[in-house]
C-alpha cells in the first residue's frame, strides 16, 4: 500500500470521528477542541492533495486564529452553560439523521456515476504546481486574481469595523428625570413601561 | 499521488453532511456556528480536490479566498452572538425570538 493511501486511511476516520464527537458533546469547549482536531486532519488532506500552502494557512488561520476567537467567546459567555435538552420539533433528530444519511448516499452515487472511484488526477498538475506550490499560487493570485485579492482586504476591514460596532457596549447614564418617570410608572402600573439600562 | 480523488470528495461530502446535522440539531448558537465552519471546511476540501483533479490552481485560489471570507464571517457572526447574549442573557437560538411574533 502506498504511503499516501496509508495516511489517507489513518486521517479520514479521525476526521469523521472528530466531527461526530463535535456534534455529540454537550460542553461547548469540548466541541471546539474536537473541531480543532478536525481542522488538523483536513490540513493533512491538503498536504496529500499537493497543496502545502493551504496546509499552512489552514493551521494558522483556522486552527489558530478562528478557533481561538471561538474559545474566547465561549469563555466570555460562560463555559458552564449547558444546552437545554429536548427537541424543538417532534422527531427532529431522527429526521436530521435520515436526511444526512440520504445526503451521504447521494454523494456516493453521484461520485460513482460522475468521476468514478478509480479516478486518479492527470499527471499535468506537477507542471502547473512548479517550481513550488507557494510560488505557483502567488503567480496566479497576483496576476489573474489580483482584483478579488484586493477586494478581500476591503472585506476584512469592513468585518473588523462591523465587529467593533456590534460588540461595543454603549454605556449611557440614566438621567434623574428618566429615573423618576420609571419609578412613577412602576408605582402606577406595577410593571415598568420601559426597561432602563442599569 | 495515488489516492483516488473520489475518496477525498466522499470525505468532504460526509463532513458537510455532519455539519448540516449539527446545524439542524444543536440549539446553542455557538455550536451551530461551529457546524457552519465544518461545512465551509468540507467545501474547501472539495475545492482543493477538484483543483488537483482538473490540473490547475483555480480551486486552490478559490479555497484561499473562501478561508479569508470565512475569517471575516466568523468575526461578524461572533460579534452578533455576543450582542444577542447581552440582550437576552442566552445563546439558545430558541430564546432569540424578538424578531418573531
Amino acid at each position: 500500500m502506498p504511503l499516501d493511501n496509508v495516511i489517507f486511511w489513518v486521517f479520514a476516520p479521525i476526521s469523521v470521528a472528530s466531527a461526530i464527537a463535535m456534534l455529540t458533546r454537550r460542553n461547548a469547549v469540548h466541541a471546539a477542541l474536537f473541531l480543532i482536531v478536525n481542522f488538523f486532519t483536513i490540513a493533512v488532506m491538503y498536504l496529500l492533495l499537493d497543496a502545502p500552502f493551504l496546509f499552512a494557512v489552514q493551521i494558522i488561520v483556522y486552527a489558530g486564529a478562528i478557533m481561538v476567537l471561538f474559545l474566547f467567546v465561549i469563555m466570555l459567555l460562560g463555559v458552564d452553560r449547558t444546552e437545554a435538552s429536548g427537541e424543538r420539533l417532534f422527531g427532529m433528530r431522527t429526521m436530521a439523521g435520515v436526511l444526512v444519511a440520504a445526503f451521504i448516499l447521494e454523494i456516493f452515487f453521484a461520485l460513482r456515476a460522475g468521476i468514478g472511484f478509480a479516478t486518479r488526477a492527470p499527471g499535468g498538475f506537477e507542471a502547473v504546481n512548479a517550481p513550488a506550490n507557494t510560488q505557483a499560487l502567488a503567480k496566479v493570485l497576483f496576476s489573474q486574481y489580483f482584483f478579488p485579492f484586493e477586494v478581500t482586504s476591503v472585506l476584512l476591514i469592513i468585518a473588523a469595523i462591523a465587529a467593533m460596532v456590534l460588540a461595543n457596549r454603549r454605556v449611557r447614564a440614566v438621567t434623574q428625570a428618566e429615573l423618576e418617570a420609571h419609578q412613577a410608572a412602576v408605582a402606577d402600573e406595577g410593571v415598568p413601561t420601559e426597561v432602563l439600562a442599569p | 499521488m495515488r489516492t483516488p480523488i473520489a475518496y477525498f470528495l466522499l470525505l468532504s461530502g460526509t463532513l458537510f453532511a455532519l455539519g448540516t446535522m449539527g446545524v439542524l440539531i444543536r440549539k446553542n448558537a455557538l455550536l451551530i456556528f461551529m457546524s457552519v465552519e465544518l461545512q465551509l471546511n468540507a467545501v474547501n476540501l472539495a475545492l482543493v480536490a477538484f483543483s488537483r483533479l482538473n490540473g490547475n490552481l483555480d480551486g486552490q485560489v478559490l479555497a484561499f479566498f473562501s478561508m479569508v471570507v470565512a475569517a471575516a464571517e466568523v468575526v461578524v457572526g461572533l460579534a452578533i452572538i455576543v450582542a444577542v447574549y447581552r440582550r437576552s442573557q442566552s445563546v439558545d437560538v430558541d430564546e432569540a425570538r424578538s424578531l418573531r411574533w
